[in-house]
């Protein structure tokens, strides 16, 4: 009776788990591709497609040549298939001429795409809530609702747009909180970013809308590296969304993208990402490779950072959204949730810099790990000499569904001030029999109930979402372990 | 980088009489720990899991080593003031890297137990010591290896099976050189099935002794149902470096309880490897670290359950003052080969002053999901209402603090078994936390 109903279990761990990519659809839509390869050629010929001004392309060239001195990073806890950089398309843009002027001119495929990923285009099926950069392959297609929030005087537009429009701000901004010194991904990143989304928000507005950046791969053969410049000036508020979408392909694609974020005095920003890349399929064949740099830095008094993320998709993910506590009084929040199953492996946490006194931070990350995956949280949390009265609370909770799978936990915690109070906690555990034998005996079938446990273990992150993503993410959150309790 | 160049070349030239100082299986083991020495190098802070502590800048010193096995005069009488009062007649010394067997006092050891020096144990119970040298050291850290490849001396412990030691056996290791030197130690002990022992290990540092630095291997088989306890206490002083490794392959149902206590020192890093290679084992590692002027420690543990049903706790505290630094890195290890694992880390640690500094690492890294384990980590500082609660009963501040502090020891204290090294040891925290050195009235070993 007991093998009978861990067999039944078993089997519905594997259809939770085992469910579809429903995003693995590739669009038919004529593309403009460069040759593969990278060196310096290619980044003037990136740059000259996109009309970039001379100081521009000069700091693409100086990140080229620092990348050329540097080698990919070791340290995570990755198994990580040599990358030949020489065999990557740096450049991939659907054809446009010279670009749209209104959706009538948008490419109808491309339009059908984004539509079967759920985000509509069309400003009336819109939700009133939410403004959208849509970027597919290495540039945006359309940004929505943009002359809505240029009236309170907010730049939403693709990164590209704002080197022409406001370069001075991109000037004033760009490669401050992430150099491209910083690591081998973001030089990498620096030398060859296509496009991405410009974000500034005046002093004291509060934006009224979640902006939100959609990421799509299509191309074959092509490695994604945008870029996104967040600025809140002092006293504004935004809440920034990101998703992510990919084919499936039998290839491992790269992403190397770099967010960067600035929070002036008083003000907020709300990060939050539901990254769903393709994640090679049951086999660990193909998926993207999403080593990204993500960093923010509060320089304001009282500025407050929030990072949410939610991770399901890529084969490969290393990443450590981070903020910079710079400002006197400033808070950073991490909220994760990192699902990987099948072949997938995923480094990911967050640092917390504690630069001044009577900073606070948070950090909650719930890793669940199923089928062959290896699901790893790495963070630091640093307390610098002067930073007096600092606060910070981490937890750290895995959930193992399956036996072959590993869920590791490497909190780095560096304290130089005695005034600091830090604590960390972690556990790792599995559904309990006895959970699950207590939803059965309430009538709740094993599925369900594994969904409702995972659900609640996740719902101090998932609390943290917009409204519109939370729904959507939770979802995301049951398909993706559709099948995969044991 | 680059340190390790300095005793490879030693050894090319010196190998002749680095052998002839020694015997059997240590002489033997020696062209693997080299072949494993081959492309590599002492870690430095570079490297992950060394970040706070350069073994490479250890080693960089011009220090000699004692190849030639030269007797160093040493007043060992003076030292054993500090011995430990009502625990024990079972005393082992080892002067540097030498063991003393005039000044070791073995007479009520029961039958069969054997308490000796490694290098004779080589010579004349070559198949025993061969059997078990080296089975639990793993030649891939690079200290070991060096370690391995430059020991010629050291101390042997063999239990056999069903012996129960009742009065634990006192490693006495005393620092005495003349010119800065490299001491390299290499412990094994071996329990057979059933076997009962405790160890208290300590280190003293000479008052005149030049800087040394401590290479320190010690190798414990813990065979079935075995019981072995371990209390290392480190009262070196400032300028005298420590590199201590400690493994053990711990088999079924034996129990293992350990204590690494650094009160004096220099610079100290310990690494801990325990192996649950049985089921139903138990481990139970503790360590404390009271720093101050500019002390650093460093503890690194790693606990690997590669058996089910075994459990497995570490807890380690650290006061630090002045501008002492500390860290600890510890690792959960749990392989597909172990379910029914409960392992439980606790790290926790106070600053006492704005310079003090605590770098803090614990991982867990699981593979297996029918397993209960976690980690907390927390650095702080004394609980300010419990200081101003003391002061309004009449306690004066400073009072205050040193009570809160040996409570906070005393988790760790507690963790020691046998009654006589707790109460000594929790004797010392007191006097350490006091601000008194560790010497006795009129000590001479120890400053």
């Amino acid at each position: 009776m007991e093998q009978e109903v861990k067999d039944n279990n078993n089997s519905v761990i594997e259809d939770v788990t085992g469910s579809e990519y429903k995003y693995g659809f590739t669009s038919d839509i004529d593309t403009d591709v460069i040759g593969r390869g990278l060196n310096e050629d290619v980044i003037r010929l990136i740059s000259a497609k996109k009309g970039e001004p001379e100081w521009l392309l000069e700091y693409r060239l100086k990140a080229y040549r620092h990348w050329l001195t540097l080698a990919p990073p070791t340290w995570a806890h990755l198994n990580i298939p040599e990358i030949d950089f020489q065999d990557i398309i740096y450049y991939a843009a659907p054809k446009a001429k010279d670009g749209p002027k209104s959706l009538d001119e948008v490419d109808p495929e491309l339009l059908k795409t984004f539509d079967r990923l759920g985000i509509p285009l069309e400003e009336q099926k819109l939700h009133a809530g939410m403004a959208v950069d849509a970027v597919m392959d290495s540039v945006s297609v359309k940004t929505t609702h943009r002359e809505k929030l240029a009236e309170l005087g907010i730049v939403f537009c693709s990164f590209s747009e704002a080197v022409k429009e406001y370069p001075e701000l991109v000037k004033r901004y760009l490669g401050k909180v992430v150099s491209y010194k910083d690591n081998f991904y973001a030089a990498l990143n620096s030398a060859v970013f296509s496009d991405g989304s410009f974000v500034y928000i005046p002093k004291g507005v509060r934006c009224p809308m979640e902006l939100s950046t959609y990421f799509r791969i299509n191309a074959s053969g092509t490695g994604q590296f945008e870029r996104t410049l967040i600025v809140a000036d002092d006293d504004a508020y935004v809440s920034y969304l990101e998703g992510c979408t990919a084919p499936r392909r039998d290839e491992n694609q790269l992403h190397a993208a770099i967010v960067e974020i600035i929070v002036e005095n008083r003000a907020e920003v709300k990060y939050s990402t539901v990254q769903n890349w393709w994640a090679g399929d049951e086999r660990g064949r193909g998926g993207v490779y999403n080593f990204v740099t993500k960093r923010g830095l509060c320089r304001g008094v009282d500025s407050k950072l929030s990072w949410t993320q939610v991770e399901t998709g890529s084969a490969i993910t290393w990443k450590y959204p981070s903020c910079v506590l710079a400002g006197e009084g400033a808070r950073g929040e991490f909220y994760s949730v990192a699902v990987t199953r099948n072949y997938q492996q995923a480094d990911t946490g967050t640092k917390m810099i504690h630069l001044a006194p009577n900073t606070s931070s948070t950090i909650v990350s719930k890793g669940i790990s199923a089928g062959h995956s290896e699901n790893s949280y790495r963070g630091l949390v640093k307390v610098a000499p002067n930073a007096s009265g600092c606060r910070n609370y981490t937890q750290c909770d895995s959930l193992l569904l399956g036996s072959k799978c590993g869920a590791h936990t490497f909190p780095y915690v560096d304290v130089m001030n005695d005034t600091a109070i830090v604590e960390h906690e972690a556990t790792t555990s599995k559904i309990s029999e006895d959970q699950l034998f207590y939803c059965n005996q309430r009538g709740i079938p094993t599925e369900e109930a594994v969904g409702l446990i995972v659900n609640g273990y996740a719902k101090e992150v998932m609390n943290k979402l917009p409204m519109e993503f939370a729904v959507e993410a939770q979802k995301l959150l049951s398909l993706t372990l559709e099948g995969s309790v044991g | 980088m680059g340190a390790l160049k300095q005793y490879l070349d030693l050894f090319n030239s010196q190998r002749r009489a680095i052998d002839a100082g020694s015997a059997g299986a240590l002489n033997a083991a020696r062209d693997l720990a080299f072949e494993a020495l081959q492309g590599r190098e002492l870690p430095d802070t570079g490297v992950e899991g060394y970040e706070k502590t350069s073994i490479d800048e250890l080693f960089s010193p011009d220090f000699g080593v004692n190849i030639n096995r030269m007797q160093l005069p040493c007043d060992i009488a003076a030292a054993f003031k500090c011995g430990v009062p009502n625990v024990s007649s079972l005393l082992a010394v080892v002067v540097n890297d030498h063991f003393v067997p005039s000044a070791t006092l073995l007479n009520n050891l029961p039958a069969g137990v054997t308490v000796m020096s490694l290098a004779r144990a080589a010579r004349e119970r070559a198949d025993e010591i061969a059997r078990h040298y080296g089975t639990a050291a793993s030649l891939q850290s690079p200290g070991t290896a060096l370690n391995t490849l430059l020991a010629q001396d050291g101390v042997y412990v063999h239990v056999p099976a069903g012996v129960k030691v009742d009065r634990p056996i006192q490693l006495v290791n005393l620092s005495s050189t003349p010119v800065p030197m490299l001491t390299v130690r290499r412990v094994l002990i071996v329990l057979d099935e059933g076997a009962h022992l405790s160890v208290l290990s300590c280190d003293h540092t000479m008052r005149d002794s030049n800087i040394a630095l401590n290479s320190q291997v010690i190798e414990v088989i813990a065979g079935p149902h075995s019981v072995f306890n371990l209390c290392d206490i480190e009262e070196s002083a400032a300028g005298q470096s420590r590199y201590s490794q400690l493994y053990i392959n711990a088999m079924e149902h034996s129990e293992i309880n350990v204590g690494g206590m650094t009160l004096h020192c220099g610079t100290t890093r310990n690494e801990y490897r325990v192996n649950i290679l049985g089921q139903r084992a138990h481990c139970q590692l503790a360590g404390m670290a009271i720093g101050s002027d500019s002390q650093h420690i460093d503890n690194s543990s790693d606990v690997t359950h590669s058996a089910p049903h075994a459990t497995s706790r570490q807890l380690f505290k650290y006061v630090l003052d002045d501008q002492a630094s500390g860290a600890f890195e510890g690792s959960i290890v749990v392989t597909p080969e172990a379910p029914f694992t409960e392992a439980y880390q606790s790290d926790r640690n106070i600053l006492a002053s704005s310079q003090a500094r605590m770098h803090t690492k614990p991982q867990l890294l699981i593979y297996n999901d029918d397993v209960k384990c976690s980690h907390g980590a927390t650095t702080g500082q004394l609980d300010e209402h419990a200081l101003f609660y003391m002061q309004t009963r009449g306690i004066p501040r400073e009072q205050a603090r040193m009570m809160l502090m040996q409570a906070f020891m005393a988790e760790v204290v507690d963790t020691v078994s046998v009654d006589a090294i707790r109460d000594r040891l929790r004797y010392l925290v007191e006097r350490r936390l006091a601000g008194f050195d560790a010497s006795c009235s009129d000590c001479q070993s120890c400053k």
